[in-house]
C-alpha cells in the first residue's frame, strides 16, 4: 500500500494555540526562549486508497476556514530553523489515528484496510540545536512511548510508519520448572517479571510435579498475574506476628483484611441489624468486597456504587498515559459492578514531589512538575472525554513522592435496583454462557502491569507496562453495554484490567466453576503476539461479558450497530478448570482451586520500632507563640498543600450531566475549595450524593494509628458539614505503602509492616466508633524507587474517602457565612496538637504531638450537630483541617467576602497562640448561625465543647476580611485581597 | 442581576412536540438535554445516530421530529478538530435529510459540541440558503481557545433582544450558565460574512462582563471569541447553536450562588436554562 502523508496547520493570520502554549511552557519550565513556535498535525494514511481518494480525505479533514493542509508536505516558510516531529512508537495506542481512519471510511463510504498513524510537528525559530534537543528531551516527548525526528529545512518527505507486529508464528513453550533449585526459581521469577517469591515458585513447582508435567509459559504467566500482590493482596491476607509499640506480641492469624477491614464492616452490619437501622429487606450494605466496587442502598430506585483506585507506577513512567489509564480504568470497575451501573462522578487526588523542586534527581525520574502536569492532563482528558464530572480533587506535596507519585482515581456510579426484571447488583451467570470480549483490541501494551506494580521502580522497569487509554472507544462501549443491560442481554461482566483476560475470565469462571476459550479468536491490534501475551495483555477499554447463548446473536448485532467490537471466545463451564486454547492446541489448563487458592500464606513479621525523632526544644516551641501570626498565616496560604489549584482544576469538567449542587470550588469568587461536594443523582429527583475525603501522611510519620483516625474523622466531618445523613455514610480505604516486607535492601520492613497494622487498627477504631462501614478499598504496597543507587520511598499514606447521602439537596450547606450579624462558633476542642501540622512544617518545628482523635466524644458531638443542622439552625459549616482554625477562618472570609471577626481568648489562654490558631486537632467544625438561634444552638451543642468565637461583619470597601483579636486587641486584620494573593499565587504558573 | 423567572404555564399541547436528541460516538450531554426538553413539556427521544444511518433501512427518521438537538460531548474524541469527524459523517450520510429538515421549518439546537457540529455542517450561520439544495459549505468555524485547554466556569451571556433567534426570546438581558470547552473561539471565513452576521443580529448571545457589556477579556470570555460571540443562529432564528451549556442550568441549585440567591430572595424557582428549551417548544407550536 502507498502511504499518504497529510499535513495540517493553522491558516496564516489565525492563532496556533499549541504553538503559542509550547512557546510559553519552554520559557516557564526550561527557560528556553524561541522567537516563534508553530505546530502542525501530521497524519500518515497507511490505507488501501489511491491519490485521488487521499485528496478527497484531505479536503474533508482540513477546516476550510481555519486551516490549510496538503497531501505530502506543506511549504516551510524559511523562518524556522528546526522542525521537530513527535510520533508514537510502534504498537502504542493512537486513538486519534483510529478516529482519522473512521473519517476516511466515512469519506470514501467503504471499509478500509490498514491504519492511520498520527504525530505532531513543531517548527522552532530562534533556538540552537542544543536547545531544541533539550526541549525535546525534557518537555515535548516521552521516549517510552514516542519517538522524535529533528530536521533542518529543506526536509525530505517522510512516509515511514511505525507498523507494529511480526509475521512470526505464535507459539507456546513449556517452562522446565521441575527440578530447579531455589536460586534458579528466583532467577526465573525475576527474569520473566513474575514477581513471585521463592515460596510461591516452589508451590507452583510442587503442583506441576504432582501432575507430572511442566507448566507452559501461558500457565506460569496466568498464575503470576493471578497471584500478584496487585490482584491477590497477599500482604493484607497474610498472618502477621505483630509486636506493638508497648512490646506486646500477638498473632493476627486472619490477616489484616479479614481482621480489620472486612471485620469492621461485618461488625457494623451486625450493629445495624441489632438496632433495626434499616427496614426489613432494605439493608444499607447491598454488595461489599465481592465485586469490582462496593454497593450501598440509596433510593427505592437506585443504589450507589463507589471505587477508588491508584495508578502509581505507570504514572511515574508516562504521567499522561498512566494517569489517564487510572481514571478510565476505575470507570470500568465502577461500571462493571453487578450487571452494570451508570457512571456519575469522578474523584482524583495526587501526592507529588514539590512542583518547585530543583534538587538532584536520580536518572530516569522525571521532574515533579512534569509529572504533575502530565498526570493532570491525563485525568482531565480521560474524565472530560468520558463525560463524567469530577466532584473532588486534592494535591499533597512531599519530597518523598519524588520517586513514585501517588495517583488516586475514583468513580461513583448509580445502579438501578433492577434492570430487565433482575437485581442489578448480582451476576446470574450459568454454565454454558458465552465468554465475550468487547471493546478495544489486544496488543502488547500493559503486559506485566499487575506484576510490575508489585515490584519497585528501577532501571529495568519495562516500557510496555504502560498502557494508554482511549476514552472514546471506552465511552462507546459503555453506551452500548448500557443498552444491552437494559435489554437483559448478558448475565455477568467484569473489567479487563490488571492481568488482562487471565484475570477477568479467571475471576468470572468462579461464578460457574470453569471456563474454556480460544485465544486465536481474540482480535489483535497487530500480528505476532504469543498466546501468553494475548492472555495477560492489559490493553485497555475492554470488558469480558457472560452472554447466555440465546442472547448471543442479539448482543453481537447490537455491538455491530454501535460500531463496538465484540467477539465470542468460548464458554463458561462447571468443569472446575480454566482451559485456554490457541486454535486447536491447549496452552493453559489449570484447576481453578489451585489458581485462586493455591497461593501459600506466609506469616509476616511486624515489629514497631519507630526511629528516634528530633523534637524541638521547649524554648523553640514557646518561641513559636511570638511569631507574627498574620505573617505566618499568609506564608501558610502560599504553601502548595494549602494554596488554591482552582486554575488547574477548572480544566476538569465538574458540571457535565447537569446535576451539580455544591461544586468543588465555591464562594463569591468561586475559588475556595468546598468542604464536601453535593450533587443530584437523577434528573427530576432531589436526593443527593455527598463526597469527601481525609488524607494525612504527615501524621503517619509519628503514628499511623493517629493518621488513620484523623483521616476517617476528617472525611466524616466534611460530609456532615455539607449536609449528609449520619446514618448513610460509607467509607473506602486506599493504602499506599513503602515495601513492608523486610529484605536486604529493605532493612526496616518490619517496622513498615507494623505501621500498616497500626494504621488498620486506627481505621477500624474510627469506622466502628462512627458507624461507617468500609465498602471497598485497594492497597498498593511497593511504592519505592531504586535508581542510580538512591532509594526513595513514599511515606505510609492512607486515603479515606466517604460517600454520603442527602434526602433533599436543597438543604445542602457550604462553608461560606451568609449574613452580617451571624454568630461564629467552633465545635470541638482545640488542643496543643501541632505535630505534622502545616504550620509546624512551615516553621520547621519537629513535634511528636500529632492530633489524637477522641472518637466517642466526636461521635456524640456530630450527632448533636446533625440534629441542630437538620432543624435548620446551622447556616454555614466547615471542617477545621489542614492549616487549623486560622486557615478555616480565612476560607470563610474569602468565600463570603464578609468580615469574619473573632476573639480567641478562650482558646489562647490554655494553648498559646500558635496552637490556638494552627493546631490541627480533629473533631472540629467551624459554623455560623443566626443571632436569634443562639439559645437553641447552645442548648443542642453546649455539652460538646462549643466555643463562641465572634460574629460576621459587613465587608469593608467591598472586600471581606479576617480579624483575629485577643484581649480586645487585634492580632491581625487582613482583607481578603491580602489573603487571596498568596492563596492564589502559591501554585500559579508551576 | 439574575432575572427571577417563575415557571410559565406549559402549553397544553407541548407533549405533541417531538424532539430528537442525537447521541453516540462520544457525545455525553444527552441526559440533561433530554431532561431540559422534558421539563419544557416536550416528548424527547434519545436516539443513537446509528439508528438514523442504519442500512438498508433506518430505524429512526429525522422527518418524524419537530426539533433536533445536537448535544455536547466529545464526538469521536474531537480528534482532528472538535466535531469534525462527526459532522463529516452527518454530511456524507445524512446531509440531504438535514438540509430538507431545515428547509421544512424544522428546528435545530446545538450546544457546545453540537454547535461545533452545526457550524462545520454549514448549517450556521446559513446566510444564503437556497431551499432544496444540499448542505452548504462551511463559512465559520470554532478554533482553540486563546488560553489553550478546556475550562469549566460559569459565565454571563448578554442576550441580543433584536436577534431573530427563537430560543433566546425573553431571556435577556443576562443569562448565566457554565462554559466547558477547549475550542470555542468563533472565526468567520471573511469580514464580509462577519458583517452580514452582525447586521442580521445572528449572534444572539455574547460573553459579558460584570456590567453586562460584551467582552473579549478572559475569564469572562473563556476563549477570546471576537465581539464576545458565544453562539450563532440562522436568519429564520430556528437553527441555533452556542458554546455555553443552558442544559447545565436546569435546577436553581446548579447556580454557584444558589444559597446566597435564596438569602436575598433572588433564587429563580426553576433553572433558567429550562426557558431556552421552553422557547424551542413554543416555537414549534407557533408561539
Amino acid at each position: 500500500m502507498t502511504v499518504y502523508r497529510l499535513e495540517i496547520e493553522a491558516r496564516p493570520g489565525l492563532p496556533d494555540a499549541l504553538g503559542a502554549v509550547t512557546k510559553q511552557e519552554l520559557q516557564a519550565f526550561l527557560s528556553i526562549s524561541p522567537t516563534r513556535v508553530r505546530s502542525r498535525k501530521i497524519y500518515l494514511l497507511d490505507l488501501d486508497i489511491d491519490a485521488a481518494e487521499a485528496a478527497r480525505i484531505a479536503a474533508a479533514l482540513v477546516d476550510p476556514v481555519a486551516e490549510i493542509g496538503a497531501v505530502g508536505m506543506l511549504p516551510d516558510d524559511g523562518e524556522a530553523q528546526f522542525l521537530l516531529s513527535v510520533s508514537f512508537l510502534p504498537g502504542v495506542t493512537d486513538s486519534i489515528g483510529k478516529s482519522v481512519k473512521t473519517a476516511c471510511e466515512d469519506c470514501l463510504d467503504r471499509p478500509l484496510v490498514g491504519q492511520v498513524y498520527t504525530g505532531r510537528q513543531y517548527a522552532f525559530s530562534g533556538l540552537t540545536r542544543a536547545e531544541v534537543e533539550r526541549a525535546a528531551a525534557q518537555l515535548l516527548h516521552n521516549p517510552l512511548i514516542e519517538r522524535v525526528t529533528l530536521e533542518e529545512p529543506p526536509r525530505r518527505l517522510s512516509l515511514e510508519v511505525p507498523r507494529a507486529g511480526t509475521a512470526r508464528a505464535p507459539s507456546t513453550s513449556t517452562v522446565a520448572l521441575r527440578g530447579l533449585d531455589d536460586e534458579a526459581l528466583d532467577r526465573l521469577s525475576r527474569e520473566k517479571i513474575l514477581a513471585l517469591s521463592v515460596v510461591e515458585m516452589r508451590a507452583i513447582q510442587a503442583h506441576f510435579t504432582a501432575i507430572s508435567r511442566d507448566p507452559t509459559d501461558a500457565e506460569l504467566e496466568c498464575l503470576a498475574q493471578t497471584w500478584s500482590e496487585h490482584c491477590k493482596h497477599k500482604i493484607f491476607a497474610a498472618p502477621i506476628a505483630y509486636t506493638d509499640p508497648t512490646g506486646k506480641k500477638q498473632l493476627l492469624e486472619r490477616g489484616l483484611f479479614k481482621t480489620f477491614i472486612a471485620g469492621t464492616t461485618e461488625s457494623i452490619a451486625a450493629a445495624r441489624t441489632a438496632a433495626s437501622a434499616d427496614p426489613e429487606g432494605e439493608d444499607f450494605l447491598v454488595s461489599v468486597f465481592s465485586d469490582n466496587a462496593g454497593v450501598v442502598r440509596f433510593t427505592e430506585r437506585d443504589h450507589l456504587v463507589y471505587k477508588v483506585e491508584t495508578h502509581n507506577s505507570p504514572s511515574a513512567l508516562d504521567p499522561y498515559g498512566g494517569a489517564m489509564t487510572g481514571i478510565v480504568g476505575v470507570n470500568r470497575d465502577s461500571f462493571g459492578t453487578g450487571l452494570g451501573a451508570d457512571l456519575l462522578a469522578n474523584v482524583w487526588g495526587y501526592c507529588f514531589g514539590p512542583p518547585t523542586y530543583s534538587g538532584h534527581l536520580p536518572p530516569k525520574l522525571m521532574p515533579p512538575r512534569r509529572i504533575r502536569d502530565g498526570v493532570h492532563r491525563g485525568v482531565i482528558d480521560g474524565g472530560n472525554q468520558s463525560g463524567i464530572p469530577y466532584a473532588r480533587g486534592f494535591e499533597i506535596f512531599d519530597d518523598r513522592y519524588l520517586g513514585k507519585p501517588l495517583v488516586y482515581c475514583g468513580t461513583v456510579s448509580v445502579m438501578p435496583v433492577t434492570t430487565a426484571g433482575r437485581p442489578t447488583h448480582e451476576k446470574p451467570m450459568k454454565p454454558g454462557d458465552r465468554v465475550v470480549m468487547i471493546g478495544g483490541r489486544v496488543g502488547k501494551d500493559g503486559i506485566h502491569g499487575a506484576t510490575f506494580s508489585s515490584v519497585r521502580l528501577d532501571e529495568a522497569s519495562p516500557a510496555q507496562a504502560v498502557q494508554i487509554g482511549d476514552p472514546i472507544t471506552q465511552k462507546c462501549m459503555f453506551d452500548m453495554l448500557t443498552e444491552a443491560r437494559d435489554l437483559g442481554l448478558y448475565s455477568g461482566m467484569t473489567d479487563n484490567g490488571a492481568g488482562g483476560l487471565s484475570s477477568s475470565i479467571g475471576e468470572m469462571a468462579t461464578y460457574t466453576g470453569g471456563a474454556e476459550f480460544d485465544l486465536a479468536k481474540v482480535p489483535l491490534k497487530y500480528p505476532g503476539l504469543a498466546p501468553w501475551e494475548i492472555l495477560v495483555s492489559e490493553a485497555q477499554e475492554r470488558m469480558t461479558l457472560a452472554v447466555p447463548p440465546e442472547h448471543l446473536d442479539a448482543f453481537l448485532d447490537l455491538a455491530r450497530r454501535r460500531e463496538v467490537e465484540a467477539t465470542d471466545l468460548g464458554s463458561f463451564t462447571d468443569s472446575g478448570r480454566l482451559v485456554v486454547t490457541y486454535g486447536g492446541a491447549t496452552v493453559c489448563d489449570l484447576a481453578l482451586a489451585f489458581l485462586h487458592d493455591g497461593v501459600p500464606r506466609v506469616t509476616r513479621t511486624a515489629v514497631w520500632s519507630l526511629p528516634e525523632h528530633t523534637v524541638a526544644s521547649a524554648g523553640r516551641r514557646a518561641a513559636a507563640n511570638d511569631t507574627l501570626m498574620g505573617e505566618l498565616l499568609l506564608g501558610l496560604l502560599r504553601r502548595p498543600n494549602l494554596a488554591s489549584h482552582e486554575d488547574r482544576a477548572r480544566h476538569y469538567d465538574h458540571e457535565v450531566k447537569g446535576l451539580s449542587v455544591v461544586k468543588p470550588f465555591l464562594g463569591v469568587h468561586r475559588d475556595v475549595p468546598a468542604t464536601a461536594t453535593v450533587m443530584r443523582v437523577r434528573h427530576g429527583r432531589d436526593e443527593g450524593l455527598v463526597l469527601s475525603e481525609g488524607i494525612h501522611p504527615q501524621f503517619g510519620d509519628i503514628d499511623t494509628l493517629a493518621m488513620a483516625t484523623a483521616s476517617v474523622d476528617e472525611a466524616v466531618r466534611r460530609a456532615l458539614a455539607a449536609g449528609a445523613r449520619y446514618d448513610r455514610l460509607a467509607g473506602l480505604d486506599n493504602f499506599c505503602w513503602p515495601d513492608p516486607i523486610v529484605g536486604p535492601s529493605n532493612p526496616d520492613g518490619e517496622h513498615k509492616l507494623a505501621q500498616l497494622v497500626r494504621c488498620c487498627e486506627g481505621l477500624q477504631n474510627a469506622c466502628e466508633a462512627y458507624g461507617v462501614p468500609l465498602i471497598s478499598g485497594k492497597d498498593s504496597m511497593k511504592n519505592d524507587a531504586f535508581l542510580g543507587g538512591v532509594k526513595i520511598s513514599i511515606p505510609p499514606t492512607l486515603l479515606v474517602s466517604v460517600i454520603g447521602q442527602m434526602t433533599d439537596v436543597r438543604r445542602a450547606l457550604t462553608l461560606s457565612p451568609r449574613s452580617v450579624g451571624d454568630l461564629v462558633y467552633v465545635l470541638g476542642e482545640t488542643r496543643d496538637e501541632c505535630g505534622g501540622s502545616e504550620a509546624a512544617l512551615a516553621v520547621g518545628l519537629e513535634l511528636e504531638t500529632v492530633p489524637r482523635t477522641d472518637l466517642a466524644r466526636n461521635a456524640a458531638a456530630y450527632r448533636a450537630f446533625v440534629a441542630a443542622r437538620d432543624q435548620g439552625l446551622i447556616r454555614s459549616a466547615d471542617a477545621v483541617t489542614r492549616g487549623g482554625l486560622a486557615v478555616a477562618l480565612t476560607r470563610a472570609a474569602m468565600a463570603s467576602e464578609l468580615g469574619v471577626a473573632v476573639e480567641i481568648d478562650t482558646l489562647e489562654a490554655a494553648l498559646g497562640l500558635f496552637a490556638a490558631l494552627f493546631s490541627e486537632s480533629t473533631g472540629r467544625l467551624l459554623f455560623t448561625c443566626a443571632p436569634g438561634d443562639r439559645a437553641a444552638v447552645e442548648a443542642h451543642l453546649g455539652a460538646h465543647h462549643l466555643v463562641p468565637l465572634g460574629v460576621i461583619e459587613a465587608a469593608r470597601d467591598g472586600a471581606g476580611f479576617l480579624r483575629v483579636a485577643r484581649g480586645g486587641k487585634a492580632l491581625f486584620d487582613l482583607d481578603t485581597k491580602t489573603l487571596r494573593t498568596p492563596f492564589s499565587e502559591g501554585l500559579h504558573g508551576v | 442581576m439574575t432575572t427571577r423567572l417563575d415557571p410559565r404555564p406549559t402549553p397544553a399541547n407541548a407533549k405533541d412536540v417531538r424532539v430528537l436528541v442525537l447521541t453516540g460516538h462520544g457525545l455525553n450531554c444527552e441526559a440533561e438535554t433530554a431532561a431540559g426538553f422534558t421539563f419544557a413539556g416536550a416528548t424527547a427521544d434519545t436516539v443513537h445516530l446509528g439508528d438514523l444511518l442504519e442500512r438498508p433501512t433506518p430505524r429512526k427518521h429525522l422527518s418524524d421530529y419537530h426539533l433536533v438537538a445536537f448535544v455536547g460531548g466529545f464526538s469521536f474524541g474531537d480528534h482532528v478538530a472538535s466535531g469534525r469527524v462527526y459532522a463529516n459523517r452527518l454530511r456524507f450520510r445524512l446531509g440531504d435529510d438535514l438540509a430538507r429538515f431545515v428547509d421544512d421549518g424544522g428546528l435545530a439546537l446545538g450546544i457546545c459540541n453540537g454547535f461545533q457540529t452545526l457550524v462545520k455542517l454549514g448549517l450556521l450561520p446559513l446566510l444564503d440558503r437556497v431551499k432544496g439544495s444540499g448542505l452548504p459549505a462551511q463559512t465559520a468555524t470554532l478554533v482553540d481557545n486563546d488560553r489553550l485547554g478546556y475550562r469549566d466556569a460559569w459565565i454571563r451571556l448578554s442576550v441580543d433582544a433584536a436577534s431573530p433567534c427563537v430560543f433566546t426570546r425573553g431571556l435577556g438581558p443576562i443569562l448565566e450558565c457554565p462554559t466547558r470547552h477547549g475550542e470555542g473561539k468563533l472565526v468567520f471565513a471573511s469580514e464580509a460574512v462577519r458583517e452580514r452576521v452582525e447586521a442580521a443580529h445572528l449572534i444572539p448571545v455574547r460573553y459579558a462582563d460584570a456590567a453586562g457589556a460584551p467582552t473579549e477579556a478572559w475569564p469572562e470570555n473563556p476563549n477570546g471569541s471576537p465581539g464576545g460571540a458565544a453562539g450563532l443562529c440562522d436568519v429564520t432564528g430556528r437553527v441555533f447553536g452556542l458554546m455555553p451549556h443552558p442544559d447545565a442550568y436546569l435546577y436553581p441549585e446548579n447556580h454557584p450562588d444558589w444559597i446566597s440567591q435564596g438569602d436575598r430572595g433572588e433564587r429563580p424557582l426553576r433553572g433558567v436554562g429550562v426557558r431556552l428549551f421552553e422557547n424551542g417548544v413554543r416555537a414549534v407550536l407557533g408561539g
